[in-house]
């Protein structure tokens, strides 16, 4: 569910973009989103990036298979993501934090 | 990838830095990480804990030189197809940019990525395209990729890729400022891994976390410098590891070397920086624009051009000031109207800076 929230507020951050004349592409910015379909060569896949936002992308660069989730960079997948959700990853942060304090 | 918006445990991060009592100076090189601080208030709310975040070269637009915004000038009164990412045509160079040429009728193109570069070409087979490559680590695979697959004879590339690392060595080593820590890019690392920022930490014992573009990534990576710093510590931290691995992504990494080799290069605000650029090795050398349209540069090939008169995007790029002490800065600089590329970038500090800047 974290997944198509982020996707969202991606997609939501991109239109607002647009709406402000930012359709300039930014040169390090990555998206993720979800690998729905792979072609015959290879090659190119189409990413989901939710709410029906789907583009052709070069997905040479990673190792992938259908239902991935990738982060994509100018038109290229280039590196695929670790599923761990939210949660885990806040719990982690809090882990970390507690040790600090101890260490 | 993750809604990472942890209200309690940001407040959490924040009030432990605050007993501290530091005070300290780190510098991020990523647009997006500027981006993610200015909007989210953080770089206010770490500056009342003690903590300074400046913003390094981390702008790959900002960083590309007025001699190379001027190579693609030229390239296009010379009648070729030039094409770049979208924020890379409002930069002036030393004469105007690449959108002012396009509405004097020139053949300017806006690209999403390399790929639609190469689609121009396949399409128009009686014209020479050239592709404005610029990019860190993170670009310059695709780059490689397009090139590797044969791309038709009328395409080729300006190449302005750099590289992180040896940006960060140099920042060191002119000494301006005391930098206690470097939070690394997120994205490059996922190319690069986390061994190239390792000679950082050994050399010049600077802490460094590689992190990721949410709110709490940035608080977090915040901790683990100063956790460091209070234990002593300069290592290379991975906060981004659900998206970077210590090996980096090694398919990319065996592309960009298969066609690039290091090269010394000059970045914008900086002197020439020892193996900094990435060349194209000379078994690509048809695809090289520099190589391939020589007779056509000659004449700028020797010339040194300026920075815009009273733009300090220079010193900004070296974390020395910040947008708001220019005096172009909201004045004559603006988003519609941008004296350095600072401005005209969504990744440059002025341009975050004003945009956000209103809403405080």
């Amino acid at each position: 569910m974290y997944l198509f929230l982020y996707s969202f507020i991606c997609l939501v951050q991109e239109k607002i973009y647009n709406v402000l004349g930012y359709d300039r592409k930014i040169v390090c910015l990555a998206i993720p989103g979800k690998i729905v379909e792979i072609d015959k060569n290879k090659e190119h896949g189409i990413v989901d990036y939710g709410d029906d936002t789907k583009r052709k992308v070069n997905i040479s660069l990673v190792e992938v298979k259908v239902g991935d989730y990738v982060l994509v960079h100018a038109g290229f997948a280039i590196e695929s993501l670790d599923e761990k959700d939210a949660q885990e990853t806040l719990d982690l942060f809090r882990e970390m934090l507690s040790a600090g304090e101890e260490g | 990838m993750f809604s990472l918006k942890d209200k309690k445990l940001a407040e959490e991060i924040i009030s432990k830095i605050k007993k501290l009592d530091v005070k300290l100076k780190f510098m991020h090189v990523c647009g997006t990480h500027q981006d993610t601080l200015v909007k989210y208030g953080l770089d206010s709310l770490l500056e009342e804990c003690g903590i300074e975040i400046g913003q390094g070269p981390g702008c790959p637009v900002c960083v590309t030189t007025p001699k190379e915004i001027e190579e693609m000038l030229l390239l296009a009164r010379r009648g070729k197809i030039v094409a770049t990412f979208g924020d890379m045509v409002n930069v002036p160079g030393e004469t105007q940019s690449l959108q002012s040429m396009k509405t004097e009728g020139y053949e300017v193109r806006t690209v999403y990525g390399i790929e639609d570069a190469v689609n121009l070409a396949e399409k128009h087979k009686d014209k020479d395209i050239v592709f404005m490559a610029v990019g860190f680590e993170t670009t310059a695979p695709t780059t490689a990729s397009v090139l590797l697959n044969d791309p038709p004879s009328n395409f080729s590339i300006l190449c302005c890729h750099r590289t992180i690392p040896s940006a960060l060595k140099v920042i060191l080593d002119m000494g301006e400022i005391k930098i206690d820590g470097f939070i690394e890019p997120g994205h490059v690392s996922t190319i690069i891994g986390t061994e190239p920022y390792e000679f950082i930490s050994k050399d010049y014992r600077v802490p460094q976390v590689i992190t990721g573009f949410e709110p709490l990534d940035l608080l977090m990576a915040v901790w683990m410098l100063v956790q460091q710093i209070e234990h002593g510590k300069a290592c290379v931290q991975n906060e981004y590891a659900r998206a970077v691995n210590k090996e980096g992504n090694v398919k990319a990494q065996n592309v960009i070397d298969e066609v690039f080799e290091p090269g010394d290069k000059k970045w914008r605000g900086f002197p020439v920086i020892p193996q900094s650029g990435l060349e194209l090795r000379s078994k690509f050398e048809t695809y090289d624009a520099r190589r391939k349209y020589e007779s056509d540069l000659k004449e700028i090939s020797k010339k040194e051009f300026k920075e815009p008169e009273g733009c300090r995007c220079g010193e900004l790029l070296r974390g020395l000031v910040l947008p708001q002490e220019c005096p172009l800065f909201g004045t004559r600089c603006k988003p519609e109207s941008p004296v350095g590329p600072c401005m005209v970038s969504i990744e440059g500090s002025c341009s975050i800076e004003y945009r956000y800047a209103k809403k405080r």
